[in-house]
């Protein structure tokens, strides 16, 4: 018998770093960020076709109000973090160096909120409300990758789906936006994930929380009791949370290569998303702000805050009471699958689980040699399949071997490049072979459309 | 003696035998070249005696032959061959008779002035050694998102050795280029362009934004003031907030026309100054008076 009350499952391979950083922010609690003068919202913060401005310069917006409309399907309309006036809508820098459409928005600092959409009753109403609701609250997957949650959530015809996984992982080292999330409003998550579950029309509803966090586990339990969810402990492990992992480690069932999780009966949805996803509903609240942990060595003051979306990252970092020593990176979600910013120019997005700053002693340069044979990569992948081999031949810029040893599948985890005891930069040659193909797939299609 | 008998008749039928089946077939070789002979170019095999002949394919054509036969008919005209020297071309055009009206070889030109010293680079990179992958990570380790990373990928593509990694920044060596245009396809940041040989002088910028972004982290970008299109309208254009010359125009700036427009941002350059060591030198003049 094991000494928790609920089931400890994990997937094939993975890391952990030793110190994961966990420890600088998890138990500080979630703060409410002040109001700023400036917001900077950038209009890109969806996978898919980028959203429409419905507001002009010089426009007076209040809190909540839909600032751009989503244009296709595969979208999400953005809502205005507070109510001010329309500065400017142009291209400005944005932290990765290039400029970015943004729009900058004056606050008032009167914090007027419109009024938001009627609350609904989540289990008596028709599911394509709630469908629509997700949708016009402009919920993306918030654990990352910023899918429209709506579409994942419209499940086609010929997909059967029986389990819905929700994700609190949160196998990043250094984030506690989710930890924090699941102590703090446990009820909303699990409101959420019952959201969800009723719209997908189906019982077997999972929370996945990996087993450093089982004072979030126990929480969870303790509120379980109306919603009948499975709370599943996971092995503390990257890439956990990735989403073909988690599916393995909660139903054992595999997505097949190059399917979608749905091909394998799942839907993973991030913890974050749940709780956007039940303020949706019951408070009928536009998603205009999350949790960010803002965190690193560099930074004075670790902590998780209540941000809205285009909260300057200058801005974030002051809420930090700065640095105590110049950073060497500057990253944009967690260390591993996050984005490095050139500069502190960007701003809070709606994936933006986390700000981490690393000190130059916690970023070691290392210079790469050749491949020792070790095999622990082929240990670590948790795709299965074989960085070393595929780093050499890409290295040879043999595009066509490393397709054809299933160079697609990776999912850029990093688990391989952190293990590897010859520090090769695995992960940017297999991401180098993938942009390669991808071209070339696309020129082909291009030259036979043409045909 | 007698094991070295030989019966003569058989040597004989033999010979008749093989004798007459190559008779035969000779006459049935003559008569089919008869038939169906196929009409050559004599004008494009003689083109292609004068070609270079390195199949390199930087024509578009599928190789030399390919591109003779084009000549020939008059698709393509033999300067469109961007390998053969000046000398070749003329002597193709003289053996055809034809008037060369693209008379110009190509050379590339590595559109960034900004080396180590005069960029500021805030990302630390510690990856692959290559543009195309290192452009994969937030576009790249350089404060500006369309200057020379100077990892060298054009360098190693080019089979003539003529582009030189200096001071983190791709230069051209003009006399070893044939102009292929390897290195434009191996530039992730499309900064290599294919431009008319002749050319002297280029304004050493590809970034399109505005000066004061610019500005943020490199010493020489095109601040697109101007002073050259105003100086000579016919040779330079300036199109947003950067300035280009003008290699269609039927005059190219000369070195001295470009030395009196006194570029203030120290990107109007010639060829040899951006190869040039004085340029990439910390203390040198025009390096000092930006700081």
């Amino acid at each position: 018998m094991s000494r928790y009350p609920f089931n400890i499952s994990t997937f094939r391979g993975g890391i952990h770093p030793e110190n994961d950083g966990k420890k600088l922010s998890k138990d500080v609690s979630i703060r409410t960020a002040p109001l700023f003068e400036y917001y900077n919202i950038a209009l890109q913060q969806n996978i898919g076709a980028a959203p429409k401005w419905v507001v002009n310069v010089g426009d007076t917006v209040k809190k909540g109000q839909k600032i751009a409309e989503a244009d296709g399907f595969v979208s999400a309309p953005l809502h205005a973090p507070t109510s001010g006036v329309v500065e400017k809508i142009e291209k400005c820098p944005g932290g990765m160096g290039i400029c970015v459409e943004t729009l900058v928005l004056k606050s008032d600092m009167l914090d007027e909120a419109c009024e938001f959409y009627p609350r609904i009753d989540w289990k008596e109403c028709a599911v394509e409300d709630l469908k629509q609701r997700i949708a016009d609250c402009g919920i993306v997957g918030m654990g990352g990758a910023a899918f429209p949650t709506s579409v994942k959530l419209s499940v086609p015809p010929d997909k059967k789906i029986t389990d819905l996984i929700i994700n609190g992982a949160e196998c990043e080292p250094y984030l506690t936006a989710d930890h924090r999330l699941m102590l703090e409003c446990p009820e909303k998550v699990l409101i959420g994930a019952s959201i969800m579950g009723r719209i997908l029309g189906i019982e077997n509803v999972h929370i996945g929380v990996e087993m450093n966090k089982v004072d979030a586990i126990e929480t969870l339990i303790e509120h379980n009791k109306p919603y009948n969810i499975d709370i599943i402990g996971l092995d503390v492990r990257y890439p956990q949370g990735a989403e073909k992992q988690i599916i393995y480690a909660v139903t054992k069932r595999k997505v097949p290569a190059g399917g979608l999780p749905m091909d394998a009966g799942a839907v993973v949805q991030n913890v974050a998303t749940a709780v956007a996803i039940a303020e949706a509903v019951i408070e009928g609240k536009p998603l205009f702000e999350r949790i960010t942990t803002v965190t690193g060595e560099a930074v004075k003051t670790p902590g998780n805050w209540r941000l809205r979306i285009g909260t300057p990252l200058v801005k974030v970092l002051e809420l930090a009471e700065g640095i105590v020593e110049e950073p060497a990176k500057i990253i944009l979600g967690g260390p591993m699958m996050g984005f490095a910013q050139k500069s502190l120019n960007g701003s809070i997005q709606k994936n933006s689980g986390g700000l981490v700053l690393l000190p130059p002693s916690k970023v070691t340069q290392y210079s790469s040699s050749p491949c020792i044979r070790c095999g622990r990569c082929l240990n670590a992948c948790p795709m299965n399949i074989n960085p070393s081999y595929l780093g050499t031949v890409i290295e040879n810029e043999k595009f066509d071997l490393a397709m054809n040893n299933n160079v697609m599948d990776c999912i850029e985890c990093g688990a391989c490049a952190y293990i590897c005891p010859a520090h090769r930069p695995l992960v940017q040659h297999i991401r180098r072979a993938k942009a390669e193909i991808r071209s070339r797939m696309a020129s082909q299609k291009q030259s036979v459309n043409k045909k | 003696m007698n094991g070295f008998m030989v019966e003569y008749s058989s040597v004989v039928f033999a010979a008749l035998a093989m004798g007459s089946i190559g008779l035969v077939l000779g006459i049935l070789i003559a008569v089919a070249a008869k038939i169906f002979k196929v009409e050559s170019d004599s004008r494009a095999e003689l083109v292609l005696e004068l070609l270079p002949g390195a199949n390199c394919g930087g024509c578009g054509k599928a190789g030399c032959a390919d591109f003779a036969k084009a000549v020939a008919s008059g698709e393509l005209s033999p300067g469109q061959c961007p390998v053969s020297s000046r000398e070749t071309v003329n002597a193709i055009a003289q053996a055809l008779g034809i008037e060369n009206n693209v008379s110009f070889r190509k050379c590339a030109v590595v559109l960034c002035g900004g080396d180590k010293n005069q960029t500021r680079n805030p990302i630390l990179y510690n990856g692959v050694n290559d543009c195309r992958s290192a452009s994969l990570i937030s576009g790249g380790p350089k404060g500006c998102a369309y200057g020379c990373l100077g990892l060298g990928s054009c360098a190693r593509t080019c089979p003539f050795g003529a582009i030189e990694i200096v001071n983190g920044l791709a230069v051209v060596h003009g006399e070893l280029c044939v102009g292929c245009g390897k290195c434009v396809m191996a530039c992730p940041r499309k900064l290599i362009k294919l431009v008319n040989a002749d050319a002297q002088v280029h304004i050493y910028c590809s970034n399109p934004e505005k000066a004061p972004l610019k500005r943020q982290y490199c010493n020489v970008p095109c601040i697109g003031c101007r002073k050259c299109e105003k100086a000579f309208p016919d040779k330079f254009k300036v199109e947003g907030f950067r300035g280009t010359v003008d290699y269609d125009a039927p005059q190219l700036p000369t070195a001295e026309e470009a030395a009196s427009v006194k570029c203030p941002a120290h990107c109007l350059l010639t060829a040899a100054e951006h190869l040039a060591v004085e340029h990439n030198d910390p203390d040198h003049e025009n390096t000092k008076e930006i700081q």
